[in-house]
């Protein structure tokens, strides 16, 4: 919802100074004419008061700089159109006793790191007892039903499995991403789930360090969720989406930390 | 030394216990073999070439003996069959023995047996003669450019394309990282035959094939000398492929591989018994070769949490380290590996990190040790994890880490940038430089925080050894006491590569590399 006029710039040690910081490596040895280079690389980004605080020797042929500078930028903020927050994000015990409460069913959740990827630390984060720093896993809420069916798990098999469980939800996890595999995979998972009809039917989630929201819609996912995610963000949207399945919530209603 | 914290009995006690609980695993790896010991055995014989369709020439003889059910007399066995019906090339051996009908198969005369064995033989301590001959002009660069002291500090570069690794294996050694490791293509180690080839296509990290590894090493050997500093390669010796990829890094005068008696059952759901048989000859090669092994129990901590797991790591390398020496790896060869991982939002993390580490030093003196970074709990607020990652590099230094992977800033995010590599190189050189001889200076009260909780870990570790001992190794891995992962003895991958072997099996090498 846009709001009143409410300029604004980046704030360094004073208001409106738009000073931010910046480091990159150019594929060039250390001298005076990288740092220059780095300067005018700087100026061309648009910067104003550009200053080259470090260059450093990253290796014989390639120089790191550390670079300050003011950015003419200004924003109207109050023009940023986010939906508004309706719902707060509820905690372990609220979320638990919503679900007990509107569901009245343990809600299912399957997930796994799918196609060729080995590495389980997203879908371990999210869906593992322990959690992710300080906020518990999925497998830990009473009210959920989760299985970590681990990596390397083909897309066929985690849906067959999703069906034979009645899964609410499904987890696809994608670390990887060299030459976009985590898209492809992505799209072959999603062609699988159509070709067996939980498009539209169960909830289908991508995450990972490179994956947001915009890249999951875009792939066919319900939403995506990326680096820095909490497992209770992702508890919260399931459960959202639940109830909006299910008629109990309104379509267009808003909770805090849904993908965006 | 950093505290006694335990009698040095009681780790004398875990040492023992851990050589009992591998016992029957010994059985079971001297009665039988599998399709890749024997793959190995032929690539040390020189057998190292693709045929048709880019399939290794291993692959094509033993999956031809294996299917005739002979494969179990030994691959060597058939090589020299093969030999003696006038084979001019390894491709012509298989060609010959493939095209042989199973009734042709048969043994031959006594005599005619006998001899042939003593050839094949002859031709296998030649092959082991050039073997050592490579490995010794790797180890007379290695003394001629001496490393800086440990803790060494290990990089990993992953782009895909060995050349591509190259640029960047040299661009940190120039900033100063003492070890190169090449991190491998994503699901290699499910392959069950090693690429062939120089490759520049690859998922989440390059191909490890011999060709790759003979370019990286050529590149090294270029940087050590012009930096004046021997510069150590590192790849993965794990996965369905551990004795081959061992000759492979042999042949090709690598320093260090990955390798872990159980980290694949474990982590990456190969069969048990497959896994236990060639770690074994992938160790004797390593044994053979001088390569620093390094350990993966670090990765219990990443999948189960680190705090209420600390035992099962330290309880693991007792027993990584018994599989070891009965492969005939010496000390200086165990990089057993740990890492920094309990959540950094728990209090008093730095002195539960240093116990750990510290205990670890205690039960293994003269182990090099290899100490990993956190990256579990790590965030994507780089600044943070810098300075996360710089608590590792105190604590590296603190307890005399042989080795160490330097975090990256960038964790949780994308493969590390240049610039990453270069500004943890930086940091943990002035730590290191910074808090050298630390050890010396601080006795660590044996009635406090980090003596009392090292007390408590070594005991829990010493538990976990007892229950292996009493229930077997197989069932405590049933179990999931390791990385909160259960696996069965006859599930996983690879089992139909395991075979008994037949009476008169045939291995030279494994003799020569016993010393028999």
């Amino acid at each position: 919802m846009a709001g009143e006029s409410h300029p604004i710039r980046a704030y360094g040690d004073r208001r409106d100074d738009g000073v931010i910081q910046l480091s990159f490596t150019l594929p060039v040895p250390l001298s005076d004419k990288a740092k220059e280079a780095a300067r005018q690389f700087c100026t061309r980004l648009g910067l104003l008061d550009v200053k080259v605080a470090a260059a450093e020797p990253a290796a014989d042929n390639y120089t790191f700089f550390v670079v300050y500078g003011r950015a003419d930028v200004s924003l109207d903020y109050g023009s940023i159109d986010v939906p508004e927050i309706v719902f707060r994000k509820l905690g372990f015990d609220e979320l638990n006793k919503l679900i007990e409460d509107s569901i009245s069913r343990r809600v299912v959740v399957l997930g796994a790191c799918t196609g060729t990827d080995t590495h389980t630390v997203g879908i371990d984060a999210i869906l593992n007892m322990k959690g992710y720093a300080g906020d518990y896993g999925l497998e830990r809420y009473p009210w959920f039903e989760a299985y970590n069916l681990g990596s390397q798990v083909p897309n066929e098999e985690l849906i067959r499995k999703a069906e034979a469980r009645k899964a609410d939800a499904i987890l696809v996890s994608q670390v990887v991403t060299q030459r976009d595999v985590h898209k492809d995979n992505g799209r072959q998972f999603i062609d699988v789930a159509k070709a067996h009809g939980l498009k539209g039917k169960t909830i289908l989630l991508l995450g990972g360090p490179r994956v947001d929201h915009k890249l999951a819609m875009e792939l066919g996912f319900d939403a995506g969720f990326g680096p820095g995610t909490k497992p209770s963000d992702v508890a919260n949207y399931i459960v959202h989406a639940l109830l909006k399945k299910m008629g109990k919530e309104p379509e267009d209603l808003h909770f805090e930390g849904e993908p965006a | 030394m950093p505290g006694p914290f335990v009698d040095d009995a009681q780790v004398a006690q875990a040492r023992g216990i851990a050589s009992e609980v591998i016992e029957p695993v010994f059985d079971l790896i001297r009665r039988h073999t599998t399709i890749s010991v024997e793959r190995t055995v032929l690539r040390l014989f020189g057998m190292s070439d693709a045929g048709p369709g880019g399939i290794p020439l291993t692959n094509l003889m033993t999956d031809r003996l294996k299917a005739a059910g002979v494969l179990n007399r030994g691959a060597a066995y058939w090589y020299g069959r093969a030999l003696h019906l006038g084979a001019a090339s390894p491709l012509d051996a298989v060609e010959r023995i493939a095209a042989l009908p199973a009734a042709k198969l048969a043994p031959l005369s006594p005599q005619v047996e006998g001899n042939l064995r003593e050839e094949v033989r002859r031709e296998a301590e030649a092959a082991v003669d050039e073997l050592r001959r490579r490995i010794d002009e790797r180890d007379a660069l290695r003394r001629e450019f001496p490393m800086s002291p440990a803790p060494h500090r290990y990089v990993i570069v992953a782009t895909g394309n060995i050349y591509d690794d190259v640029d960047q294996a040299r661009a940190a050694a120039q900033a100063g990282a003492d070890i190169i490791a090449v991190i491998r293509s994503t699901a290699q180690s499910l392959l069950d035959y090693v690429p062939h080839g120089a490759t520049t296509e690859g998922y989440g990290g390059t191909y490890a094939t011999q060709e790759n590894f003979r370019i990286m090493r050529e590149a090294l050997d270029a940087e050590s000398r012009r930096l004046k500093r021997y510069i150590p390669l590192t790849n993965y010796s794990s996965g369905l492929c551990m004795a081959e990829i061992a000759f492979a890094a042999a042949w090709e005068k690598l320093d260090m591989l990955l390798n872990d008696a159980m980290y694949g059952i474990l982590f990456r759901d190969i069969n048990m018994r497959r896994t236990f048989i060639d770690q074994y000859f992938s160790r004797r090669i390593c044994a053979l070769a001088g390569i620093i092994i390094n350990t993966g129990e670090d990765n219990y901590i990443t999948t189960a949490d680190a705090y209420d797991a600390a035992h099962t790591v330290v309880a693991s390398q007792f027993i990584n380290e018994a599989f070891a020496k009965r492969a005939g790896l010496q000390d200086w060869q165990l990089g057993l590996g740990h890492s920094y991982e309990i959540d950094p939002h728990r209090p008093e993390t730095l002195l539960l990190e240093l116990s750990q580490a510290m205990l670890i030093r205690r039960c293994f003196p003269d182990a090099p040790l290899k100490y990993m970074p956190p990256t579990k709990h790590k965030e994507t607020d780089i600044f943070f994890s810098h300075a996360y990652d710089v608590m590792a590099d105190l604590v590296a230094i603190w307890t005399r880490q042989g080795i160490q992977l330097l975090g990256m800033m960038t964790e949780a995010m994308h493969t590390p940038l240049l610039a990453d590599r270069y500004v943890a190189l930086k940091s943990a050189g002035y730590i290191h430089r910074a808090a050298r001889g630390i050890d010396q200076e601080f006795v660590v009260r044996e009635d406090g925080k980090i003596a009392n909780r090292a007390r408590f870990v070594f005991g829990k570790s010493m538990e976990l050894l007892e229950e292996c001992r009493k229930d077997g190794l197989v069932t405590a891995i049933g179990h999931g006491r390791f990385g909160d992962v259960k696996r069965s003895e006859t599930g996983g991958k690879g089992l139909e590569g395991v075979m008994e072997k037949s009476p008169d099996y045939f291995n030279p090498f494994l003799d020569i590399l016993e010393g028999r």
